[in-house]
């Protein structure tokens, strides 16, 4: 039987790392939210590895946090290590990148979704979407609940008639073996959505009592005070390590002597696994002639003993599983908590989404996460993220929020789902972005707290803290330009004699001398020409100094791509009646509906001669 | 929207007379006014009157001049596209009007896409959309056969050249990239590798803009005029060259009075041979007429041929015509009638006056130094330079130019390796990439991207 439960405005479908973000915007933002979850204690889960950050995802979790989501601040409550990744390599690939305590990041993120106001968490599985017209209406749960409602988010992650494979051992199932959601496909189906079916794994999980950390090297954190959140407070942490092993030539015999019992080569799993994360066997068959791989083995949290070892993600049977482990050294009498293994399941492929991820058959259903063949807890946070915005925005009736390629790494990343035939699970990666070197995580409060601020996301204190900020950086940049030195300054020469720099020949500010790659902030403080500086604030003088010239070859291109950009295509063109396209830019065309020239000229199959006959087209209409 | 200049050759290629090269976008009559100089002085472009017309000289980079030309000037808006626009009449052919073109294309106006000059013209309502569309029709039709040619230029040699050297570029950019995105999975940079690849890329794309020319000149040919005073031989060389009777030869100077063009083909070159008249103080208003086309011809020729007669000696006459002719650096001189007894033109004489010219002792009469002639032709076209294999390349300029942008990336790269981090290097590495892509329509990024995957154990 099912009955009338009440109504919402938006409601999300799952509570992972997407749903989280995206419930949280909607509700922030004012719409009356309801947020669905197979499980109360799987909520902000982290299936597969206990960190967060790294090239490219370090950046997106910044730029979640200056747009006024979740991910930043709740890792820097939960976390056991940070690091930086990538010093010395420049400014737009250095990485933050934390161990998380996963016990502790669910615990927090439950925390904040239940505190949060016009927002509801319930623990129920949602069968059927029910859509009037193209357009979505309500939900409907197992129990029979219905619930009214102007715009749904799905972001159901890997369970949709998820598949747990270990050896030739299978049987149904979710991430930690939870329940799968087995009915939700057949209704998107019948609504007209297309699904694909992906396969990702995760390695086993050992005890850290039966672990000889001796043998292997130490990976301790930075010990620095950092944070992702631009808001979050400053304080150190006790920092827990994470170990470096690595795999022997006996590990990778005894994958061979099993591998006609390994799934992946059996042919039992059929979706399509991610190429940067291969399972261990892929790994021993691909690069056969290395005899060692690395392994890492990372504690899952403060309060327990379990342990992660990455680089080890597998699918082989329970019995070759340990046979491995054991092979490794520090880990020959190591004992499994849990077994590692591989998940198939169902996805939307993203090509049948708008850029505000909301897809073009059903009005009112958006996707978030991993359901669109992303991978990876940024990637689907960012997701969720927009997505909660663009229902809340849909529901006040408003134009959607779409970030740009220039504008933020998530901006790529949707960017890419949509225009891209994605036929792997997605993962970000720094070369994705084209201007790399604008899309920083030392900047993303400056590229984007203001549009957080606008769409009604950035509270009073963190505006606050970002403007002072703003203000600082510019006084600061204008004193570096006022204080110079002329050749005859005694001090100075010396300085520079003493630093292996050239002396000067004219007069010269602060800020020129500062583009020296030897010259640094630290040596103005210590020399006590300025007073020191908050380190946020030294290294965006460093950085907007030294890089200024690549920054601007990258501002230049920013803007031949943005005229392009700016240039919007009406929804409902239709191309069949625009004169002169070719045949194949035609099709591709009519399938992606892309909304600017931009997006257009970026479809494959569409050349410039394409562009021009668009151009005259839309000129012709607007005429008559 | 964009509203940068633009400019592209506006006569169909091929078809003789005259070429137009077509600039539209505002600022272009500046532009061309850098690098055109008006016959008659003070008529610079900017301050004469629209729709004028000025005749004058475009000059090349070194302030030579590459060819006469006729400009005309047209105000916004009252032009083709509705837009400031310059047209270049060239008198030249094919080669000459492409030459015109890229000396344009260099002050900063960019190669206009098929179809832009139309999409201007309607967007400033100076068409209808019958027109426009009409127009359409023949940009579809060009592109369609142009990407036909395109494709098959890439078969065959050129696009295996290509594909090297974007393999090439790929391969440094995945070393980059790799290292970037999986630093803890792939180990410390190989600068070195890196470096030994971008300099290949680069060179490798210089070879093959060079080659692509020489490929040009087999495809499209050059032109030799043969010039000289009367009665030197001028006539006999060019039958003597097409091995038939195809000029009157008399021992009557002036026997020749209009421009005779013949093509042959010297080792493989298609060469279009010019005999002229004799250049003299004449009153005679026919032969006055012929010695100005034969200046003219000279003017124009890529390589010229200048005679001497050796029983007549170096006179005022034979100096005043050498000192006459451009660009020295085209010029052959061939001492003719060699067979002759009485010589008046010593060693030391040809020594001092053409100090690093080709110069070669001839008899057309005995066929004694045609060969020769022949492959210092051959020689000075440049082919002599390059691995005959790669001669079956040309190089469209569109496509020289996306080669030319692409090396200077290449070249930042290179230079500035040691002093910026990884992510700035990325920029160039990423912009020359793209550019080569550009060609043969590859997406290297992607590309790049599989690669590192497909190369390196990366095991998140
Ligand atoms: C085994 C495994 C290995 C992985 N390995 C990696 C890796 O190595 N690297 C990497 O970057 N990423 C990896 N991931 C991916 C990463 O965990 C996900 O990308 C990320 O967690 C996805 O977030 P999400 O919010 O989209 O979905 P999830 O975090 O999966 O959350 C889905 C939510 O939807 C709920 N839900 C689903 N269906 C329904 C329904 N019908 N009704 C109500 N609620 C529903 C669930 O209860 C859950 O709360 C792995 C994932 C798994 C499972
Ligand atoms: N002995 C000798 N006579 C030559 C040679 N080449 C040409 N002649 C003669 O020189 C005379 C002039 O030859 P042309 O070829 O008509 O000379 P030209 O330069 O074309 O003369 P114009 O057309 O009058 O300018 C003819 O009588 C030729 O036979 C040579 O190598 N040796
Ligand atoms: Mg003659």
């Amino acid at each position: 039987m099912i009955y009338n439960a009440g109504s919402y405005e938006v409601i999300v479908i799952g509570a992972g790392h997407a749903g989280c973000e995206a419930a949280l915007a909607s509700a922030r933002m004012g719409c009356k939210t309801l947020l669905c979850t197979l499980s109360m204690e799987h909520i902000a889960l982290m299936p597969c590895n206990p960190s967060i950050g790294g090239p490219a995802k370090a950046q997106v979790v910044r730029e979640i946090d200056a747009l006024g989501g979740e991910m930043a601040i709740n890792i820097d409550k939960s976390q056991l290590q940070m690091r930086i990744i990538n010093t010395g390599k420049g400014p737009a690939v250095q990485a933050l990148r934390a161990q998380a305590d996963k016990l502790e990041y669910y615990r927090e993120m439950l925390k904040t979704l239940l505190a949060q106001e016009n927002l509801d968490v319930l623990m129920a599985e949602i069968q059927d979407i029910e859509t009037r017209a193209n357009r979505i209406s309500g939900v409907i749960t197992k129990t029979g609940a219905r619930y009214d409602c102007r715009c749904v988010i799905i972001t159901s992650g890997t369970y949709l008639k998820g598949r747990i494979i270990i050896g030739d051992v299978m049987y149904d199932g979710g991430p930690g073996n939870q329940f799968p959601a087995m009915k939700l496909s057949a209704s998107l189906i019948n609504n007209g959505i297309e699904l694909g079916r992906f396969k990702t794994g995760t390695p086993p999980r050992i005890n850290r009592r039966t672990v000889d950390f001796s043998k292997m090297i130490e990976q301790p954190g930075d010990g620095r005070p950092l944070t992702f959140s631009f808001i979050s407070p400053k304080q150190k942490k006790p920092q827990l390590s994470c170990w470096l092993t690595h795999s022997t030539p006996r590990t990778h015999r005894i994958v061979m002597d099993n591998i006609e019992r390994a799934p992946l080569f059996t042919g039992v799993i059929k979706g399509r696994g991610p190429r940067y994360c291969p399972s261990f066997e892929d790994k021993v068959v691909r690069f056969a002639h290395k005899d060692a791989h690395q392994l890492f083995v990372e504690p899952e949290g403060r309060h327990t003993d379990e342990m992660y070892v990455q680089g080890l993600n597998t699918s082989l049977p329970e019995d070759v599983q340990i046979e491995v482990l054991r092979s490794i050294p520090g880990l020959e009498n190591v004992r499994i908590i849990r077994t590692g293994y591989a998940i198939e399941y169902d996805y939307v492929p993203p090509s049948q989404l708008k850029l505000s991820l909301e897809t073009k058959k059903i009005e009112g259903l958006f996707t978030a996460g991993q359901i669109n063949g992303t991978s990876g807890y940024e990637e689907a946070a960012a997701q969720g993220l927009i997505a909660g915005i663009n229902a809340a925005l849909k529901v006040q009736e408003q134009e959607p929020f779409i970030l740009k390629r220039n504008e933020a790494y998530i901006g790529v990343l949707i960017d890419d789902l949509v225009n891209k035939e994605i036929d792997e699970p997605y993962r970000l990666l720094t070369s994705r972005a084209e201007y790399r070197l604008l899309l920083r995580q030392d900047n993303a409060d400056i590229r984007l707290t203001q549009i957080g601020r606008e769409i009604g996301l950035v509270d009073d204190t963190r505006w606050e803290i970002f403007n002072r900020k703003m203000e600082s950086i510019a006084s600061t940049r204008e004193m570096f330009q006022e204080v110079s030195f002329t050749p005859a300054d005694e001090k100075m020469t010396t300085f520079l004699d003493v630093r292996g720099s050239a002396r000067l020949k004219d007069r010269v500010s602060l800020w020129e001398l500062l583009k020296r790659p030897e010259i640094h902030v630290e040596d103005f403080e210590n020399m006590n020409w300025i007073e020191t500086l908050p380190g946020e604030i030294s290294e965006q003088m460093e950085i907007q100094s030294k890089y200024e010239g690549y920054i601007s070859k990258q501002m230049e291109q920013v803007r031949k791509f943005e005229k392009m950009e700016n240039r919007k295509l009406p929804e409902d063109l239709d191309y069949s009646e625009v004169y002169g396209l070719s045949n194949e830019a035609r099709q591709r065309l009519k399938d992606v509906k892309p909304g600017s020239m931009g997006q257009a000229s970026r479809i494959t199959g569409v050349n410039p001669a394409d562009i021009n006959v668009l151009y005259i087209y839309l000129e012709k209409k607007r005429r008559n | 929207m964009r509203d940068d200049v633009i400019g592209a050759i506006s006569t169909p290629p091929g078809e003789g007379g005259i070429a137009i090269v077509r600039i539209s976008g505002e600022g272009c009559i500046e532009k061309v006014s850098q690098i055109f100089q008006a016959r008659v002085s003070g008529k610079d472009i900017q301050v004469q009157r629209p729709f004028s017309l000025t005749l004058g000289w475009l000059k090349d980079e070194k302030n030579e001049i590459l060819d006469e030309v006729l400009v005309a000037k047209m105000n916004a808006p009252r032009s083709y596209t509705g837009e400031e626009m310059v047209e270049i009449n060239c008198h030249g052919g094919s080669i000459t009007a492409r030459r015109c073109l890229q000396r344009v294309l260099s002050t900063g106006v960019r190669l206009a896409d098929p179809g832009e000059f139309t999409r201007r013209a309607f967007m400033n309502g100076k068409m209808d959309a019958a027109q426009a569309e009409a127009v359409i029709d023949i940009i579809r039709a060009k592109t369609d056969r142009g990407l036909k040619l395109a494709m098959k230029q890439l078969e065959g040699k050129n696009s295996e050249y290509v594909k090297q050297l974007e393999d090439c570029l790929i391969e440094a950019n995945m070393l980059l990239e790799a290292n970037l995105d999986f630093s803890e999975d792939v180990g410390e940079l190989d600068y070195d590798q890196l470096r030994r690849l971008l300099i290949n890329t680069r060179d490798g794309i210089d070879n093959m803009i060079r080659a692509g020319e020489l490929g040009n000149i087999y495809k499209d040919g050059i032109s030799v005029a043969i010039c000289g005073k009367p009665n030197v031989g001028k006539s006999s060389l060019l039958n003597a060259l097409l091995r038939k009777e195809r000029a009157i030869v008399t021992d009557i100077p002036g026997t020749t009075r209009d421009l005779i063009e013949e093509y042959i083909n010297i080792n493989g070159i298609p060469v279009k041979l010019i005999d002229t008249a004799g250049i003299r103080e004449t009153s005679d208003i026919v032969e006055q007429i012929g010695i100005s086309k034969a200046q003219q011809a000279v003017k124009e020729a890529e390589l010229v041929v200048f005679l001497l007669d050796i029983e007549a000696g170096m006179t005022e006459e034979d100096k005043a015509i050498y000192d006459y002719i451009e660009n020295k650096e085209r010029v052959i001189v061939l001492v003719n009638k060699d067979d002759l007894m009485e010589k008046n033109i010593s060693e030391e004489e040809i020594e001092q006056n053409f100090t690093e010219l080709r110069v070669i002792r001839a008899s057309i009469k005995e066929e004694i130094g045609i060969q020769e002639l022949e492959d210092i032709i051959e020689e000075m076209v440049g082919v002599g330079l390059i691995d005959s294999d790669n001669l079956e390349f040309t190089v469209s300029l569109r496509q020289k130019e996306t080669l030319l942008a692409g090396r200077e990336y290449i070249q930042e790269a290179i230079e500035a390796m040691e002093e910026v981090p990884l992510d700035c290097l990325g920029v160039d590495i990423q912009n020359g990439l793209a550019r080569l892509g550009e060609i043969t329509g590859r997406n290297l990024k992607e590309e790049s991207i599989d690669r590192i995957f497909r190369e390196f154990c990366i095991g998140k």
